[in-house]
């Protein structure tokens, strides 16, 4: 890695504005692991490529943080296992919190906002 | 120096409370202060002979230097490990440690907040976390509840059993903060914070402040109170933001428990009061089981049969815990205030009869980082 490469979020970030969902996978032990960073936190090393990963997953947990209407109402707050093994934060959206359970497939998407692109999450399509 | 030669290697000679509730105006430093003073009080020692300070709080990035100038002192030995709220547990090993190698011979563990009627600023939110605006720490103790009940079946009326059980210690100690007689129905008509969690599956949000001192087990004899020894104590740490927490159902006190039990040279059996760190109902839950009190998902309904409520089989949080008798951002210290009077036999109305061995159990962060702490009586030496 060369000072000039830029830094494993901005990376992040940059595939996500091209409309890419990409994470980290060491070259060493052939892990992915989310969240970006500049050493493998599986085996220690620092030999790391961006692969595109599917964004199909499972809930693991969730909870509905609860706020007054007028404050923008109740929202999901999740954890979503991918199926290439890496674990996130995130929220599923496209049905109401309540309806969110563990154990519920998954399918990200990429949400391009006012301020930096998110991967959020909704109900696998039927048609998968 | 081995890991066995802590076990009874160093002693707790004086304990402080203070600011406990509301105490409009006070800094953080200020009920430190208060607490610090009862707490060498307590010992018979003089401020001038602490020589070793550990201390943390959620305002000081360099908190032994801002509490050592606010006490006037200039240890020769400070520790300002920071994990959260389990830190002045873990402190406990390392001014242990620092006694018996001779670094220093009084070591001050000690504690202040003012987060009730302070203005405190949130901690540092994890960026690949903060971006989904879980509101912390409950949402992440709430997904914890959430994938407990889903692989062992607990219930929210087994989480507020153990809301229930805190308040009626609560209510034989005097100086709990929440008092009034609660319901398992009253814990689950409370206002819903963050699902399955609501208002009284949560903490107190109180000031406080606590202060711990302790010597080599030789002085400990010339202090005013009965001594109270160190047994065992480990930490271990698995994350800092719960996404990365490798299973919401399995906490570090897993290893930080049978570590401790290996070097106090006891078992889960031989402890007669245990002080758990309570944040939110689910913590208790899930350090029964991984402290080798219950099996793996078999807390719900222990607790929900009474036995750590008074009169139970295994008394848990005598003080009413954070859930009934103080909560100031970081509760660690009070587990082993409350553990230490119990074996000194003082704490009035809530004492447990015959208390040997005592727990103290420490969380910090996210059920990230956990320390577990076995107290005994000289009986147990």
């Amino acid at each position: 890695m060369s000072a000039n490469e830029p830094a494993p979020g901005v990376i992040f970030q940059d595939y996500l504005r091209a409309g890419e969902f990409r994470l980290q996978e060491c070259h060493g032990c052939s892990r992915m692991f989310y969240f970006p960073r500049t050493v493998c936190p599986h085996c220690g090393q620092g030999e790391l490529r961006w692969l595109p990963v599917s964004g199909h997953g499972v809930v693991y947990s969730t909870t509905i943080v609860r706020q007054r209407p007028e404050r923008g109402g109740d929202y999901n707050i999740s954890l979503i296992d991918l199926d290439e093994g890496v674990r996130m934060m995130s929220r599923v959206e496209g049905i109401p919190p309540q309806q969110v359970r563990i154990g519920m497939r998954v399918e990200a998407l990429i949400s391009k906002g006012e301020g930096a692109p998110l991967v959020l999450f909704r109900p696998e399509s039927q048609t998968q | 120096m081995t890991q066995q030669s802590v076990r009874g290697a160093a002693a707790f000679v004086g304990t402080g409370l203070a600011g406990i509730g509301q105490y409009s105006g006070y800094t953080h430093l200020d009920l430190l202060g208060l607490a610090v003073r009862a707490a060498l009080n307590d010992a018979g020692v003089e401020l001038r002979e602490v020589d070793g300070l550990f201390t943390a709080n959620m305002v000081n990035i360099l908190p032994t230097l801002a509490v050592g100038e606010y006490l006037g002192i200039r240890p020769a030995v400070a520790v300002g490990t920071n994990t959260g709220g389990n830190s002045f547990v873990d402190h406990v090993l390392w001014a242990a440690l620092a006694l018996q190698a001779g670094f220093c011979n009084v070591a001050l563990i000690c504690y202040g907040s003012n987060q009730r009627t302070g203005k405190p600023s949130p901690p540092d939110m994890p960026p690949y976390e903060a971006l989904y605006n879980p509101r912390e720490p409950l949402s992440s103790y709430a997904m914890a509840a959430a994938r407990h009940m889903y692989q062992y079946g607990t219930t929210r009326r087994q989480l507020a059993s153990v809301a229930v059980s805190a308040r009626q210690w609560a209510q034989l100690n005097p100086i709990a903060v929440a008092r009034d007689p609660i319901t398992v129905e009253d814990v689950l008509a409370s206002r819903m914070i963050c699902d399955p969690l609501s208002l009284l599956d949560c903490c107190l949000v109180t000031d406080g402040a606590g202060a711990i001192v302790m010597t080599r087990p030789d002085r400990a004899n010339d202090c005013q109170r009965p001594p109270v020894y160190l047994l065992g104590c480990a930490s271990a740490q698995t994350h800092r933001q719960i996404s990365q927490m490798p299973d919401l159902t399995v906490t570090a006190a897993a290893q930080s428990g049978p570590r401790a039990f290996s070097m106090a040279r006891l078992s889960p059996t031989d402890v007669d009061v245990l002080q758990l760190y309570d944040a939110f109902t689910i913590n208790v839950l899930l350090f029964l089981e991984d402290l080798g009190f219950c099996s793996k998902g078999a807390a719900g309904a222990f607790v929900e049969s009474g036995a750590i409520a008074p009169g139970g089989a295994l008394p848990v949080n005598t003080n009413g815990g954070g859930l009934s008798c103080v909560h100031p951002g970081m509760y660690g210290i009070f587990t082993l205030i409350e553990a230490i009077e119990q074996l000194r036999g003082g704490a009035g109305e809530r004492q447990v009869a015959a208390a040997e061995v005592a727990l103290a159990h420490g969380n910090g962060g996210m059920l990230s980082a956990q320390t577990t702490a076995i107290l005994g009586t000289r009986a147990t030496l």
